[in-house]
């Protein structure tokens, strides 16, 4: 291994790391600007500038550490006085024309200019000119831009060109005029929220955030996101009992530093729309409640059905404390028809390889070649289409896809719409088919949209036939997974939330919705509630939306922020999300609920805390024991009678924007659908 | 002094034929098989002897940078690519090359290209010449329908393809990764270095790029032999070199002569000396304006050539003499440059993008008389936390000027900042 001498301590480098890289190894503090581990190396804010010293001697100009690589012997001089008078340089260049606004600006107190220049600035200003003056840009409702602030490090530019895959941003114009624009447009992202992350001065900042609150007034609590099956792990802030904002945290399994759009910017919906009391149908209207009556209610009714008469559908956000509580209730009662996937998939779980991406998402770097089976990754998980793009962007990958072409942000190869493509496709020897066999580690994503009703069984056969045909599952190389769109969904089926022994699935109950005598709802809002408009419809969940219209006794619980829960990402790595402030009003975390109707119906379950609970969850499936790692796949061939029929892959999302109840209650999502989606709509159009 | 016998650019004037007739009759194509027969390894060992430095304005041995290119061809191609976007203010060599003699520069390229391995070659012209583009690509015609290039060119079995491409007109593009990037279509702004050109050039290809009077003079010092050019000039700094005379001058012009002529006796016999005689001088700026000026002390006895130059904290450059007399105001003057670099500066880092704006509006108060006596040093401080800083090399050019004004007269900045008439009359 190649060493080299950092300040006089030598350390051991990988080769074609840069100095600053080195240099950082031995603990050496280098302050930067443009430099982002992430993106591609700018070397323009020079502010990474150190002295390095080879067997020719000392270099005769200070270099750029970010874009300098090391080698073997190279002496790295951090501290010198012409290091420290060149960062004092460039801190002061930086600025001259940067306006002393920070008392006013959102990144005051989390700025990387404010912090760098009290640890690196000269500590006064020799410049008596006149600043500079950029008039803002609009970047879309997401992005705040105040453009005087900007220092032109083009990280942005190289966000949006790299991770996001939309060139939208650039620089325009020369020298002092030089400014960032996205020309008056909305960024076509969905990763656009990360471009005030990766911004290290306030010119980017977050628009529905605005002015809202102060970082050192925020309580800061480590979490996991709902919003889709991703699991991505990120950071809720909050202020007094209101969530702020939500920022990504690191996690390189699962979405490295970024987070989607949604994820960031839902939260507001969490404020809005809320079920903050029981209620109960009285005379056709709602009326408010206590939870003693509604509870009762509810038990009365319970008891005075028969047990197959009674059905329970679990939404997309539910934590698995709560489902399986609900699961555990309803098998006491004797219940046979529950179900967690509110799509209505019917396809295989007999191995947790049929319903996870089992090989995991960081297994798409080292993949050859990718096919996607009704899966649009840009919408169904922003941060696995940024994954592949990553791979993409390193050569060597081919995708193909079936379903409807979407932009992916990578060049995708087409291989039509239908399911008969599938077919075609496993007994094909050339084309697509034969980029497969050829690859080395080829991985099959099938999309969860894919799946829903009575084919998915069968499609899921042909997909899984195509990945053993192409040699995709292997000891070493597990090529195969769905992606699934729901945070709970994992997690339901390993706890068993399906029918059994003759109970309906989700299409089925609301098929035969008239014939049930009580249909529990537990935050299930993504199917078909007309279909319930004359059943007896209990509603436990968060937000006034589909469900709680046809409910006939609500039962306010926890949105994911307001409760300790487990979920399972679409890897199947269990995670913990943490309560980050309390349910508002009456509402009550959701698990407690179903405890304390369960005391009503004399079947107390048998848990009187979150850790008796989860204890009892991880015995009932160890899938859940896990917490954090990623469980060594299983395989085994799908089995079933059913052929895949002539049909076509469904769209598996509209409106990225609102696709749950937080997020349909959201202003800021209602927004973005009116500028971006809206707005492409009527575009197209024209 | 350099005796017409030993002239290169017999037609520097433009009276006699530009064109491949007259190119001829002036010895250009003259054996250029030959010396392509001599084989890479003896080209490369040739120029190298020659010691011919590169005339764009750094002096870096060209031989040597041309035995930077890989030496066995690999699956990327080779390119060679010539600077032509002259657009140094006082430069204006390459422009009468290119007008007047341009099967010179063509013919260059074939040797050079073929000395790198090289089968094509593209020529970056500075926008605003137009006609010297038309001349060249003219030239690009005759040759090839001539067989001078393209495929077997020169009947030397070598294939080489010459390209002309015309800029925008700006001035960052002519450094050499910002040109690089250009031609490929992109935005000029300078590349990170390393990886140089040589490894990772145009396109990502090997790439070696030469200005149009290094490429020009090469195939005549292998006609004429190593040793005739390394008679003349002086150690280190051999041959003949064309100097662009402006400024305050009785007669501005072109001309070459031998490296390491005294500059009083290039102004005086070429230039018809200073306006207002010798005694009226009172700066020169001698290799283009991006060079520190010389007061007229040093100029009474200073030669022309790299070192010499060097040593006096300033530099030959690109051989582009401005001469400033004593009716210029040398605050102004210096002024006017720091707007130029100003204005060009391409704006991906931070030093030069910040630092010569606020040296030029600096300046610019000091040329009213509008400004501290302590600023003096502040300016001074500014030019130099860009010098050196920044990833090319206009923060440099920016600065020196500047530094080479406070260097040299400190007095004159230092009695215009305290006269209250001159601040009054300003206002």
């Amino acid at each position: 291994m190649p060493k080299a001498i950092v300040d006089g301590v030598e350390v051991e480098f990988d080769a074609g790391m840069s100095v600053l890289q080195v240099a950082e190894r031995a603990g050496a503090e280098i302050p930067r600007f443009c430099y982002h581990e992430r993106l591609s190396v700018a070397g323009n804010c020079r502010m990474c500038l150190v002295e390095i010293e080879d067997a020719r001697g000392m270099a005769p100009k200070p270099v750029a550490s970010c874009a300098f690589p090391a080698s073997d012997g190279l002496q790295i001089h951090t501290k010198t006085d012409i290091v420290k008078k060149a960062r004092e340089g460039v801190m002061e260049f930086l600025l001259i024309n940067h306006p002393l606004d920070c008392p006013i600006c959102d990144q005051g107190g989390e700025c990387d200019l404010q912090d760098q220049a009290v640890a690196f600035g000269a500590g006064n200003s020799r410049f008596e000119e006149n600043k500079r003056a950029v008039e803002p840009k609009y970047m879309g409702p997401l992005i705040k831009t105040i453009m005087t602030r900007c220092i032109q490090c083009t990280r942005c530019v190289r966000f949006a060109t790299e991770v996001a895959g939309v060139e939208e941003l650039g620089l325009l114009n020369r020298g002092e005029n030089a400014e960032i624009s996205s020309i008056e447009k909305s960024i076509s992202s969905e990763l656009s929220g990360n471009l005030v992350d990766i911004c290290p001065v306030g010119a980017l900042t977050s628009k529905p955030y605005a002015f809202n609150a102060r970082p050192w007034e925020l309580r800061k609590t480590e979490s996991i996101d709902v919003m889709d099956a991703v699991g991505s792990n990120i950071r809720v802030d909050a202020r007094g009992k209101a969530v702020m904002r939500v920022l990504p945290r690191l996690n390189e399994d699962i979405n490295e530093e970024w987070i989607s759009d949604k994820t960031r910017h839902a939260v507001d919906g969490l404020a809005r729309q809320r079920l903050d009391r029981p209620y109960m149908r009285r005379s056709g209207k709602l009326e408010p409640v206590t939870w003693d009556e509604a509870l009762s209610a509810v038990s009365n009714k319970i008891n005075s059905s028969q047990p197959e008469k009674i059905a329970a559908i679990m939404g997309d956000q539910c934590a698995a404390e709560e489902m399986f509580a609900l699961k555990t209730l309803m098998d006491s009662v004797g219940v046979k028809s529950i179900d967690c996937r509110q799509d209505g998939s019917t396809a295989s779980i007999a191995d947790r390889s049929h319903y996870t991406l089992a090989g995991g998402i960081s297994a798409i770097e080292d993949a050859d070649a990718i096919l996607l089976i009704g899966a649009n990754p840009r919408l169904d998980a922003p941060i696995i289409g940024a994954r592949i793009r990553k791979r993409f962007l390193e050569g060597g990958l081919r995708v193909g896809a079936l379903g409807i072409p979407h932009d992916q942000t990578y060049q995708v190869d087409w291989l039509g719409e239908n399911f008969d493509d599938l077919t075609k496709l496993k007994v094909a020897s050339a084309g697509f088919a034969k980029v497969l066999k050829e690859a080395k580690k080829p991985l099959i994503i099938v999309g969860a949209a894919a799946l829903r009703g009575e084919t998915g069984s069968a499609l899921l056969q042909t997909a899984s036939q195509l990945a053993e045909k192409v040699d995709a599952i292997r000891d070493d190389w597990h090529g195969f997974g769905v992606l699934q769109l729901a945070a709970s969904r994992v997690a339901g089926l390993d706890l068993g939330c399906v029918p059994s022994n003759g109970g309906l699935t989700t299409d089925q109950i609301l098929c035969d919705a008239d014939k049930f005598d009580l249909v529990y709802l537990l935050a299930a809002d993504e199917l078909d509630t007309d279909k319930l408009a004359k059943t007896f419809v209990v509603y436990q969940g968060h937000h006034g939306d589909a469900g709680a219209t046809v409910a006939d006794i609500i039962l306010p619980g926890a949105a994911y922020t307001e409760k300790s829960g487990t979920f399972v990402n679409t890897e199947g790595r269990v995670q913990q999300g943490k309560l980050v402030v309390f349910p508002p009003g009456e509402a009550r975390e959701d698990w407690r609920i179903i405890r304390a109707l369960s005391a009503k119906l004399g079947k107390s379950l048998s848990f009187d805390n979150l850790t008796d609970l989860r204890a009892q969850m991880v015995q009932a499936s160890s899938n859940l024991s896990l917490v954090g790692s990623l469980a060594q796949p299983t395989w085994a061939s799908v089995e079933t009678d059913d052929t895949l029929p002539a049909g076509s892959f469904p769209t598996s999302i509209d409106n990225f924007y609102m696709t749950c109840p937080i997020s349909r209650a959201s202003e800021t999502m209602a927004e973005c659908t009116s500028a971006l989606i809206h707005r492409a709509d009527k575009l197209a159009a024209e | 002094m350099l005796a017409d016998k030993d002239r290169i650019f017999t037609n520097l004037y433009g009276q006699l034929d530009p064109m491949l007739q007259g190119a001829r009759e002036r010895g250009v194509w003259d054996c250029t098989g030959d010396m392509i027969a001599l084989g890479r390894d003896e080209l490369l060992t040739r120029v190298k002897a020659s010691n011919l430095r590169g005339r764009g304005g750094a002096g870096f041995p060209t031989g040597l940078k041309w035995s930077f290119m890989p030496k066995e061809s690999s699956a990327k191609p080779h390119y060679l690519v010539v600077n032509a976007d002259e657009s140094e203010p006082g430069t204006c060599k390459d422009r009468e090359i290119m007008r007047n003699d341009p099967h010179r520069l063509l013919e260059g390229m074939l040797v050079a290209g073929y000395a790198m391995g090289a089968n094509t070659g593209y020529i970056y012209i500075r926008g605003e010449f137009f006609s010297e583009a038309s001349n060249v690509q003219k030239a690009i015609d005759e040759a090839y329908k001539a067989g001078l290039i393209g495929k077997n060119a020169c009947k030397s079995g070598w294939d080489f393809d010459i390209h002309l491409h015309r800029g925008a007109g700006a001035y960052i593009c002519g450094e050499e990764t910002a040109l690089l990037e250009s031609l490929e279509g992109k935005k000029g702004q300078p590349r990170l270095k390393p990886p140089f050109p040589a490894a990772c050039g145009l396109y990502g290809c090997p790439t070696t790029v030469n200005n149009v009077e290094t490429v020009a003079v090469v195939p005549e010092i292998l006609r004429r032999g190593v040793d005739w050019w390394l008679n003349l000039g002086l150690p280190n700094n051999h041959g003949t070199k064309i100097f662009s005379i402006s400024g305050h001058v009785n007669k501005p012009c072109n001309v070459e002569e031998e490296m390491g002529i005294p500059l009083k006796a290039l102004i005086e016999k070429h230039a018809g000396g200073v306006v207002g005689g010798w005694g009226n001088l009172q700066a020169i700026i001698p290799g283009g304006s991006s060079v520190p000026c010389l007061t007229p002390d040093v100029c009474d006895d200073v030669t022309m050539d790299f070192d010499t130059l060097r040593g006096l904290q300033s530099g030959l450059g690109t051989a582009a003499v401005i001469v400033i007399n004593k009716d210029a105001d040398m605050i102004e003057a210096i002024e006017r440059l720091a707007h130029f670099y100003m204005h060009e500066r391409c704006g991906q880092c931070t030093p030069c993008r910040e630092g010569t704006g606020w040296m030029y509006r600096v300046l610019k108060r000091m040329v009213r008389g509008d400004a501290e006596v302590g600023e003096i040093d502040m300016l001074h401080d500014v030019s130099k936390q860009i010098e050196g800083h920044t990833i090319c090399a206009l923060g440099d050019a920016a600065a020196w000027p500047i530094q080479g004004l406070i260097r040299n007269f400190r007095p004159l900045i230092e009695e215009r900042l305290s006269t209250d008439e001159l601040k009054v009359a300003a206002e």
